[in-house]
């Protein structure tokens, strides 16, 4: 009842919602959200087209990705949020499952097992627990009171341990981490005591020493190292890093011009189409272009916030916190590593890097977001 | 209700959210606004370091070495060229650790420890941006080594350079000279601009001689590249000037048939084209292979050459100075002349000595000892110069003074550097007293006017000087310094002659039929070359004594050690009434002349009558086939 007296407070809401309603929320589309998501792909091919080489190629390939993801995300929003709610121990069990498989029948490259073979069809298994994750652990919340008791918490912190544990074995520390993280924030913005987040902090100090010992893998370890001294390993590890700060720092407040990056363009910067992209743009577009991306990035971000504090159920709200936060995680750690603040870890830039499983996963994210922000509206009308 | 608990307290739980929700908006700002401060320090605090790093990746100034000048014989024969030649360089200021990287080549292919000293020498010359050279002439074993492993040496690089080649550098050793890798004295002396991407200099002989010839002028590139070092584009290029090619006088024929014909013993042969001062031929045996030179000699070959009794590394054509011995009487006979101290009939009487007045020192004629006796009982000039009488020259030498004598030879170019375009050459000596007092402080003693008489004692001359001096005496008093230059790019570079003997034709006429009695007369020094020859040459022996020979003591050949034996020497100019070339030959140890005659004869045959195979073959630049017209003008005779 209150939830339908707070809506009623606005004045001239209702009225509006009725003449909005055949547009936006039949179709459960978030038009902010999905004006700013557009913006953020169109302003991605543009620098992705120089980052790629100038490949058209690259720029068809990514564009068709980002059609399949629209699609998975209007598809996503769509689904009811209380379906979500029902189905998702389902997926979390299928999705342990198939990490456990991964362990047993996976595939992959350098040493590390993250894919699953399907009939041809290679997929990660640990994309799928990035949404099943934070939907799980609402789930398991939204039915227990808020803020959660301490067993309840330490429920939570296993249904969020199997799964990391079990990809941190692949090793995907990057990916592990970043589910770990969705899943604590669904903690987070349910409202666990300061006390529980000191603490855990304190523990994530004192484990440091022992994680560094026996749990992170030499290059690990190296990447960390490169971070705090890059100089030291000029060509090795620390190449990245030097090359992607010259780009960044070269482009200046104005840039170099699209295509005319010479760091991108002429193969000194890695991985310049992926995980460095930003570097390309910070290169060729400036200080400008990265102001310009930030802002188009706080916009989502706030938006997504927004939707969190207007969701009318518990569940949508934790959701919708967690995918808000987990994508700014991506922003943040990809932003700082490239620029040398943070260790490089393999996180791309939302919606920028190229890539399709990153796109479709992201995007199927802003699908349950608009969710969210559409659910019981139909009802509430 | 679906959910009793979730309406249990929707207004606390919703503040909650509100709470956690703007607490993380705070955090994002927060979060973002430092990644900004860091985006923001790189690209508006540091954009000028960074920029100028990323310039510094991407441009990189090259120099570009011009191509040595060629070097050519009179008919086109390539004696000196330039080939491809891998070189591993090292580029300073993309490495890290120069010691460990030096250590990692090591490990991959042989470096000498010249090489490592070299390097760091010429490593504080560049600048870090250049590439400084370590190894020269890689295999292509060790080209494939570098390549696997270049990714784990940055810095190190592989060019293609072209570098010297000296297609015939046994032949041409001391004729051509060399180039070899500048040295840290060099590089003090050299200008480091022009210089920039050459790693060679002329060393030695016409090489050095022309060096700002065949050098060349620098040019430079900026380049773009990228980050596996590939030049992407030319961003900005000054061509390189390339060295001129030069045209030398020598003729290969005529080198090949003095170096065959020299046969292994020690000597010199330089040959003039007295028409012109051209040196046709300039041999020095024995010689070296110049390429051993280019790219740093090993100190095993060096020490070869350099501890070699046979001295292969001095030039004897230009350095060796030896007493001319009986050569330089038909110059002595035209002093007699031009002095008037005595006429072609003028006899002396000739008892196979000579004393002076008043000294009972006997002064022998070589001939005392093989016939107990003089030449004749009163010798005349022609006979003297033809059957090498040396009491007639004692006593020329006697009237003539030291002094006089020394003024009259003056004129033939000895006691001073022919000025010949080649580098070490050695002035010689022309006694006089005055020379003697300089260079001794000792005053002049009559019976060394005697011994200068015959071109033994104090004075000395090179191999290159007789045939300037016989060059003289073919052209009837016309000196020109000898040239090994004959054109730069095709441009004829000529040397004007200068009158140093004037003389009535006569005089020259009675010395010049003398010389040629020296050969084709039956009493003549030399007349065991005559045989069959098929012009007419004029000549003079000389044997020239290594050892001091006692005043009753007998030297006889075959006691002595080959090394005390005497020089063998001999001049020579052909065909007779319009001489084409002077020739001037020694032999150390030889023995006598009868050592040097045969190869002066067997030289000027390929100048005047061999069909030269190589002249043939190739075309002479400017048209002009030498030795031919005038050999075959003289098989009419």
């Amino acid at each position: 009842m209150s939830d339908y007296v707070r809506q009623l407070q606005i004045p001239g809401d209702s009225s509006d919602l009725s003449r909005r309603a055949p547009l936006a929320l039949r179709l459960h589309l978030d038009l902010p959200l999905l004006l700013l998501l557009t913006l953020l792909t169109v302003f991605g091919l543009v620098v992705l087209y120089s980052a790629a080489g100038q490949k058209m190629a690259a720029l068809i390939r990514q564009g068709q990705y980002f059609l399949l993801a629209f699609c998975v995300m209007f598809v996503a929003a769509q689904i009811d949020l209380k379906r979500y709610q029902r189905w998702s121990p389902w997926f979390y069990v299928l999705g342990v499952m198939l990490l456990v498989g991964v362990m047993f029948f996976g595939v992959g490259a350098k040493g590390a097992q993250r894919w699953l073979s399907v009939g041809g069809f290679r997929f990660q298994p640990s994309e799928i627990l990035k949404l099943v994750m934070p939907l799980t652990v609402a789930w398991y919340l939204s039915s227990r009171g808020l803020p959660p008791r301490f067993k309840y918490v330490i429920a939570c912190l296993l249904l969020v341990a199997l799964p990391s544990g079990l990809i941190l074995m692949q090793p995907d520390l990057g990916t592990a981490l970043l589910i770990a993280a969705s899943g604590l924030f669904v903690l987070f913005v349910a409202g666990i005591g300061w006390s529980y987040i000191l603490g855990a902090f304190l523990l994530a100090c004192l484990s440091a020493w022992p994680v560094w010992m026996y749990v992170l893998k030499g290059y690990q370890k190296q990447r960390i190292l490169t971070l705090l001294n890059p100089e030291s390993d000029k060509l090795g590890a620390g190449w990245n890093i030097i090359q992607s700060k010259t780009a960044i720092g070269s482009g200046g407040w104005d840039g170099k011009g699209w295509l005319n990056g010479t760091q991108s363009q002429l193969d000194f910067l890695p991985e310049s189409h992926t995980d460095f992209i930003i570097a390309v743009l910070a290169e060729e577009f400036g200080m400008r272009g990265v102001l310009a991306l930030m802002g188009i990035y706080l916009l989502i971000v706030l938006r997504g916030f927004w939707i969190t504090v207007r969701a009318n159920s518990n569940f949508g709200r934790m959701v919708a916190g967690s995918v808000t936060l987990t994508f700014f995680v991506y922003i943040f750690v990809n932003m700082g590593m490239v620029a040398g603040l943070l260790p490089v870890v393999g996180v791309p830039l939302p919606l920028v890097s190229a890539g399709g499983t990153s796109v479709v996963t992201l995007m199927a994210g802003f699908g349950l977001l608009m969710a969210v922000a559409t659910a019981d509206s139909g009802r509430l009308r | 209700m679906p959910q009793p608990i979730h309406l249990k307290d929707p207004g606390g739980d919703s503040r909650i959210f509100i709470a956690r929700t703007l607490f993380s908006a705070l955090l994002v700002l927060a979060l973002m606004g430092m990644i900004l401060a860091r985006y923001y320090d790189l690209q508006i605090n540091d954009y000028e370091i960074y920029r100028t790093q990323s310039e510094r990746n991407r441009v990189q100034l090259q120099s570009l070495p011009p191509k040595r000048g060629l070097i050519y014989d009179r008919n086109g024969v390539l004696l000196a060229d330039n080939r491809p030649s891998h070189i591993l360089s090292i580029i300073r200021e993309r490495v890290d650790d120069l010691d460990a990287t030096l250590g990692e080549l090591q490990t991959l292919l042989p470096i000498s420890e010249s090489d490592l000293e070299n390097f760091q020498q010429k490593l504080q010359r560049r600048r870090p941006y250049e590439a400084v050279p370590l190894r020269f002439r890689l295999t292509e074993e060790e080209r494939a080594l570098l390549a696997v492993n270049r990714h784990r040496m940055p810095g190190v690089t592989v060019d293609a350079q072209l570098v010297r080649h000296y297609p015939y550098g046994d032949l041409f050793s001391h004729a051509v000279g060399y180039v070899g890798r500048i040295n840290e004295q060099e590089a003090e002396r050299l200008d480091e601009r022009d210089y920039r991407g050459t790693f060679h200099v002329g060393k030695v002989g016409v090489e050095k001689f022309y060096e700002d010839l065949l050098l060349g002028e620098v040019g430079y590139q900026n380049v773009e590249t990228n980050a596996h070092g590939r030049v992407l584009r030319v961003l900005e290029r000054f061509d390189p000037v390339p060295g001129a090619d030069i045209t030398l006088h020598l003729d290969f024929h005529l080198q090949q048939t003095a170096v065959e014909a020299l046969g292994g013993q020690r000597g010199a042969v330089v040959a003039i084209d007295p028409l012109t001062g051209g040196v046709l031929a300039l041999v020095s045996t024995p010689g070296y292979d110049s390429n051993l030179f280019v790219n740093g000699i090993s100190s095993a070959d060096y020490k070869i050459l350099r501890n070699s009794p046979d001295v292969p590394l001095f030039n004897r054509a230009v350095q060796g100075q030896y007493p001319p011995g009986s050569t330089v009487k038909p110059m002595m006979a035209m002093a007699g002349l031009q002095s008037g101290l005595v006429t072609p009939e003028t006899t002396v009487a000739d008892p196979g000595w000579y004393s002076l007045p008043g000294d009972s020192r006997r002064y022998r004629d070589w001939i005392l000892k093989i016939r107990g006796t003089g030449h004749a009982p009163r010798v005349d000039m022609h006979m003297a110069v033809a059957e090498s009488c040396d009491v007639y020259f004692y006593d020329l030498a006697r009237r003539l003074t030291i002094d006089r004598m020394h003024d009259y030879l003056l004129g033939y170019g000895l006691g001073q550097r022919t000025g010949v375009d080649t580098t070490n050459e050695r002035p010689g000596v022309l006694p006089s007293t005055r020379w003697k007092r300089d260079a001794m402080n000792q005053p002049w003693y009559p019976g060394e006017t005697l011994s200068a008489g015959i071109g033994q004692g104090y004075m000395l001359a090179t191999p290159m000087q007789l045939a300037a001096a016989t060059s003289v005496l073919a052209t009837r008093g016309l000196y020109r310094a000898p040239r090994l230059l004959r054109s730069i790019a095709g441009e004829p570079q000529l040397s004007d002659p200068r009158e140093t003997i004037s003389a009535p034709p006569a005089y020259w006429d009675a010395v010049h039929e003398s010389m040629v009695a020296v050969v084709h007369s039956t009493r003549g020094t030399a007349r065991k070359i005559g045989e069959g020859m098929r012009y007419q040459m004029a000549s003079k022996t000389g044997t020239s004594q290594v050892i001091g020979i006692a005043q009753n003591a007998i030297y006889v050949e075959s006691e002595v050690a080959e090394r005390h034996r005497n020089h063998g020497l001999f001049i020579a100019f052909a065909p007779y009434e319009a001489p084409t070339i002077a020739v001037a030959v020694i032999v150390e140890n030889g023995g006598g002349a009868s050592a040097a005659s045969p190869i002066a004869r067997a030289v000027l045959d390929a100048w005047l009558v061999d069909e030269a195979p190589v002249e043939e073959a190739s075309g002479d630049a400017s048209g002009e086939v030498p030795g031919q017209a005038p050999g075959a003008a003289l098989v009419d005779e």
